[in-house]
């Protein structure tokens, strides 16, 4: 088998990698921020609920969470398997939203109070105090600890391969058991190459966000 | 009929009692100073003033309208409060300026979104807009900072910050303008500044509430001075009564700490 076929499927399973990681940001992102808000919230209850959950998500291997979403319905309540990528998803849209509502109850709270009271006696809104006052100051300061999250997302989708999903460490292996281990080692580049391009992604955001202090 | 009256103002943290029966009154176009050691509650009853706090009993009452009555338990809804914080402006101590925006656009912001609620922005928007730049501008200027309204607030320095946030407090055209130790957070050598812009608003009648260390300051500055400690006014008059004719042994104890210091 030539390098170049294996090349070409090497890089079109690393689209499923992509895929997880591309489709977990879109819904963690704003299921984060929900799930910020609830684990600051005044009404206990709910703030105890929403802490325990995330204590249990994040307390608990993403890979076993994986297997859970993945073989739970099935065996729980002869439920149908959810298709292997969409079981994937699910899992790590739980578990980085949870992770991303800490990024953000840390930005949202290292605003100082003075901010909001400033917003409050110029009359605004408490919508138009977290908009215009304080949303801006809490993204420049999650962008660092965010870039950090990106970059374990996207080798962390190699775990999708525990429910045998066919992502790249997958393919790469099933190669390997064909006595060709090069492929295996080779993936790595990929990840190096998706890593670099979030370095300089996540730099530009901050340097764009460098004309104020906070 | 005096712009502000204070009736009987109760404040308790838990179960220190912060504010124990306040009462004072003011009049239009005159500067009130408030002069006591740390912990009299001085800046509480600032707090108060502007809705940051909630007193615990009492009456907070601007051109004889009623603002704030402890034993009214009717529930007020957020634009009911907005609008009865729009009376007074505050400058606090550590500016509070909002960093994402220059100088101009922090004295802009908050006119910017009430008009918003106008129903003719959308007609007028250009027109409305202009307005507030050139209202905002213009307050810059009495600030001396003609040459930094595009700066952000990091640019700037402390004083500079200060005027800044004073500006911004003028550009809702509150009645009462409060000041929380203006100065406290200040270089020593940048305190002129700030209260030579704070003296000119004296001079030129503004309401003005201020909370300040400055003895010097409140002595000259002030119509009248209130001397707070352990949550109470002990006493209370023209500065030159107050500072040189004091009847109370703590008054008089803690002017002369003032004087030593200084």
């Amino acid at each position: 088998m030539s390098a170049s076929v294996i090349f070409a499927s090497l890089t079109k399973t690393f689209g499923i990698n992509c895929q997880i990681f591309f489709v977990t940001l879109l819904f963690a992102l704003p299921l984060g921020l929900i799930i910020s808000f609830g684990s600051m919230s005044r009404f206990t209850p709910l703030r105890a609920i929403v802490k325990t959950f995330v204590w249990i998500i994040r307390g608990t291997p993403l890979m076993l969470q994986i297997i859970i979403i993945f073989y739970g319905p099935g065996l729980l309540w002869d439920g149908d398997l959810l298709p292997r990528v969409t079981a994937a998803c699910v899992a790590f849209v739980i578990n980085y939203a949870c992770y991303f509502s800490e990024i953000y109850r840390g930005g949202i709270q290292s605003i100082p109070r003075g901010q909001y009271e400033a917003g409050q006696v110029l009359g605004m809104t408490k919508s138009q105090i977290f908009f215009k006052v304080t949303l801006l100051q809490v993204i420049k300061r999650v962008i660092p600890p965010m870039g950090n999250e990106f970059m374990t997302l996207i080798k962390d989708t190699a775990l999708a391969n525990v429910i045998a999903t066919k992502e790249i460490i997958m393919m790469s292996r099933e190669y390997a058991t064909k006595g060709l281990i090069w492929p295996l080692f080779s993936t790595a580049l990929f990840f190096l190459l998706f890593c670099g391009i979030l370095t300089l992604l996540f730099g530009w955001l901050e340097k764009k966000m460098d004309y104020f202090r906070v | 009929m005096p712009i502000l009256e204070v009736e009987h103002i109760n404040k308790s943290f838990g179960a220190t009692k912060v504010l124990d029966d306040i009462s004072f009154s003011l009049e239009r176009g005159k500067a009130l100073a408030i002069i006591g050691s740390s912990g009299s509650g001085k800046t509480t009853l600032l707090r108060c003033l502007n809705f940051l706090e909630t007193p615990n009993g009492g009456r907070i009452l601007v051109n004889g309208e009623t603002l704030f009555d402890a034993a009214d338990h009717a529930a007020k809804s957020d634009a009911e409060i907005r609008k009865r914080r729009l009376h007074f402006g505050m400058v606090f101590q550590s500016f509070n300026l909002f960093p994402q925006y220059t100088a101009l656009e922090n004295v802009m912001l908050a006119s910017l979104l009430l008009a918003k609620g106008r129903p003719d922005y959308k007609r007028n928007k250009r027109a409305i807009h202009e307005e507030i730049e050139g209202h905002a501008i213009e307050l810059l200027s009495r600030m001396s900072l003609e040459g930094r309204m595009s700066h952000y607030p990091h640019q700037l320095s402390g004083g500079q910050q200060q005027r800044v946030a004073i500006a911004r407090a003028l550009a809702l055209h509150p009645d009462i303008l409060c000041f929380d130790e203006p100065t406290s957070a200040l270089d020593p050598e940048l305190t002129g500044e700030v209260l030579r812009v704070i003296r000119s608003l004296a001079e030129q009648h503004t309401t003005m509430i201020i909370v300040t260390h400055e003895m010097a300051f409140a002595r000259d500055v002030a119509d009248h001075v209130l001397f707070m400690d352990g949550g109470v006014i002990v006493e209370q008059g023209a500065p030159a009564e107050l500072f040189e004719n004091t009847q109370n042994e703590r008054t008089k104890a803690f002017l002369s700490r003032f004087s030593q210091n200084s």
